[in-house]
């Protein structure tokens, strides 16, 4: 039996990284939420969001910069690199498929996921490059209640207090301002949208803009945590059970479906692991998905679809 | 009623035909619609009358002809160039914003009148706040003439159907238009929605001075209101004129009896 100690352990390690899961997830509700479209390229976007950070910043680190200033220079390069993304896949790639079939414009960001991965890597390298943003050792609490306390790792802090401001930002930015207000419109009704004068294209830009500064984020987090490489590109496929979980739709919702997966996996591989052999941490999420979809398809938080017919 | 002055044009149509593949939506078609009055669109069902609004509005594109907006002509309309120019209009099914409130959705009609942009809004501060006030002044002005004070915070895809399209009305009636473009504002409603939703176009047109172009099959309603009435059949224009006119046109009697050709 494990003791309580390692329990809660297990339990606050695996909320964390949970939220690191979320961080990727968000970038794809936002697109979700404001096209319609799944996008397949969102872990791309997170590598071409690291690269350029880590490149950057060993570029200026070398040059002599001080650390600090070279963060704030490499992050503005970054974010100036995300937002030339976002404006060449709204004129090249979805722009010319506006009022398209969703799987189209799907298809579309398969496309665009090949020539992100390679054009990132062939511009910026594709080593794998330390990234050291946030401290990497950890904190032990409770050190005269349980033997050995409970470990608790501080980038995970810095990573679910990041997704935390960016959660509440996000939610603000959706629900109060008159941009968050145009892009569900455009969400719900193309055309509608385009006869009181929102100008689409306008609006995808400013998705893919958001959806690339979240995939930053996550970037810095995630690059610190397993380097800036091309497996981080894999991490979309992590995000994809905790949409099904949390639903495509609602940005809470990505961050419960995160905190799930993460306690989920963590404490079914330390309890149910020994039993059948290990390993569960790479399927469970799945199983759980799988799961949820059997009993809820909208996800936990998401919008019920019903269809007229 | 306002009589309209016949030489101030607001809006002209001409030659215009439209295709899909091989099935002629509209064939030649011109007509006009003078500042302050309310004209309609009327025909059988498939007689091209919506596609003749998307045209207006820009949602399609004829191959043919021109259409003359406050003395601009273009041979295609943009849905953008339409609603800055001060087009706005309502959707045959209702197209509403599903998830956001009555009020939302009434706020998005205010889109082009907001000045300030993404950076000052994200932080909800200063002039950005000021100008989202003004509007929200506005907009209550027009939910109150809609009386629609007590639905303003639902989400709209709650409503039943005849509230909707009094919500729509609201959104279009935010963009401050010069023409209001209405299709089938009174489809699908009971007797009580449809002597509202009169009372309301005649309110606009009476007290705004919005020109409106609507789109109606319950001639009562389309005799009541409108100013003159243009009748398309098969993508034709088979008549246009005054409501008694009309009424005594024997083409369009034709074309809604059904006669052996």
């Amino acid at each position: 039996m494990v003791a309580f100690g390692q329990f809660v352990e297990i339990l606050i390690g695996g909320l964390l990284s949970g939220v690191l899961y979320s961080l990727v997830a968000l970038g794809f509700v936002l697109i979700f939420k404001a096209s319609g479209v799944f996008n397949f390229a969102q872990g791309a976007m997170v590598l071409l969001a690291g690269l350029a950070l880590v490149r950057s910043l060993d570029l200026l680190v070398a040059n002599g910069f001080p650390f600090w200033s070279a963060v704030i220079l490499g992050l503005a390069f970054a974010a100036a690199i995300m937002a030339l993304t976002a404006w060449l896949v709204e004129r090249f790639v979805l722009g010319p498929l506006v009022n398209q079939d969703g799987l189209t414009l799907f298809m579309s960001t398969i496309g665009a996921t090949f020539v992100l991965e390679g054009v990132s890597q062939m511009v910026f390298g594709s080593d794998v490059y330390p990234l050291r943003l946030f401290p990497t050792d950890a904190w032990f609490l409770f050190e005269s209640l349980f033997p050995g306390g409970i470990l608790v790792n501080k980038l995970d802090v810095w990573g679910g207090l990041i997704a935390g401001i960016l959660v509440a930002g996000l939610a603000v930015f959706f629900q109060r301002t008159s941009t968050g207000r145009a892009l569900r419109a455009v969400a719900d009704d193309h055309a509608a949208a385009q006869s009181v004068g929102i100008p689409i294209s306008w609006i995808w830009f400013v998705v893919w803009l958001v959806a690339g500064l979240v995939a930053l984020v996550a970037a810095t987090v995630w690059g610190t945590k397993l380097g800036v490489q091309f497996s981080i590109t894999f991490l979309a496929l992590k995000a994809l059970p905790v949409l099904i979980i949390g639903g495509f739709t609602s940005i809470p919702g990505a961050i419960v479906g995160g905190l799930i997966i993460g306690a989920g996996e963590k404490i079914a591989e330390a309890f149910l692991g020994p039993l059948i052999g290990g390993g569960i941490e790479y399927w469970f999420a799945y199983v759980l998905a799988l799961a949820v979809l059997m009993v809820r398809p909208q996800g936990l938080f998401g919008e019920r679809i019903i269809e007229r017919i | 009623m306002r009589s309209p002055d016949v030489n101030d044009v607001l809006l002209k149509v001409e030659g215009v035909s439209l295709a899909f593949g091989g099935i002629k939506a509209l064939t030649d078609v011109s007509f006009d619609v003078r500042k302050g009055e309310v004209r309609a669109i009327i025909g059988p069902n498939g007689a091209g009358k919506t596609s003749m609004l998307n045209v207006i509005n820009g949602f399609y594109h004829p191959h043919h002809g021109s259409i003359t907006f406050k003395g601009k002509t273009r041979a295609r309309m943009r849905p953008y160039e339409a609603s800055r120019g001060g087009i706005a209009r309502t959707f045959q099914n209702v197209a509403l914003f599903r998830g956001m409130s009555a009020l939302d959705n009434i706020m998005a009609g205010r889109t082009l009148k907001m000045q300030y942009g993404l950076f000052w809004q994200a932080l909800r501060f200063g002039p950005a706040l000021r100008e989202e006030i003004e509007h929200r002044c506005r907009v209550e002005e027009i939910i109150d003439f809609l009386e629609i004070e007590a639905i303003r915070k639902v989400p709209v895809a709650r409503l039943p159907y005849g509230l909707q399209k009094r919500v729509e009305l609201g959104r279009a009636l935010a963009m401050e238009p010069d023409l209001l473009l209405l299709d089938e504002p009174m489809a699908g409603m009971n007797l009580e929605e449809k002597e509202d939703m009169s009372r309301f176009i005649i309110e606009v047109n009476d007290y705004y001075g919005t020109t409106i172009a609507l789109i109606e099959h319950d001639m009562a309603v389309v005799m009541d209101l409108s100013n003159r009435v243009v009748v398309l059949d098969h993508g034709v224009k088979i008549a246009d004129g005054t409501p008694d006119e009309v009424k005594r046109n024997q083409a369009v009697i034709d074309a809604y009896l059904g006669v052996a050709h």
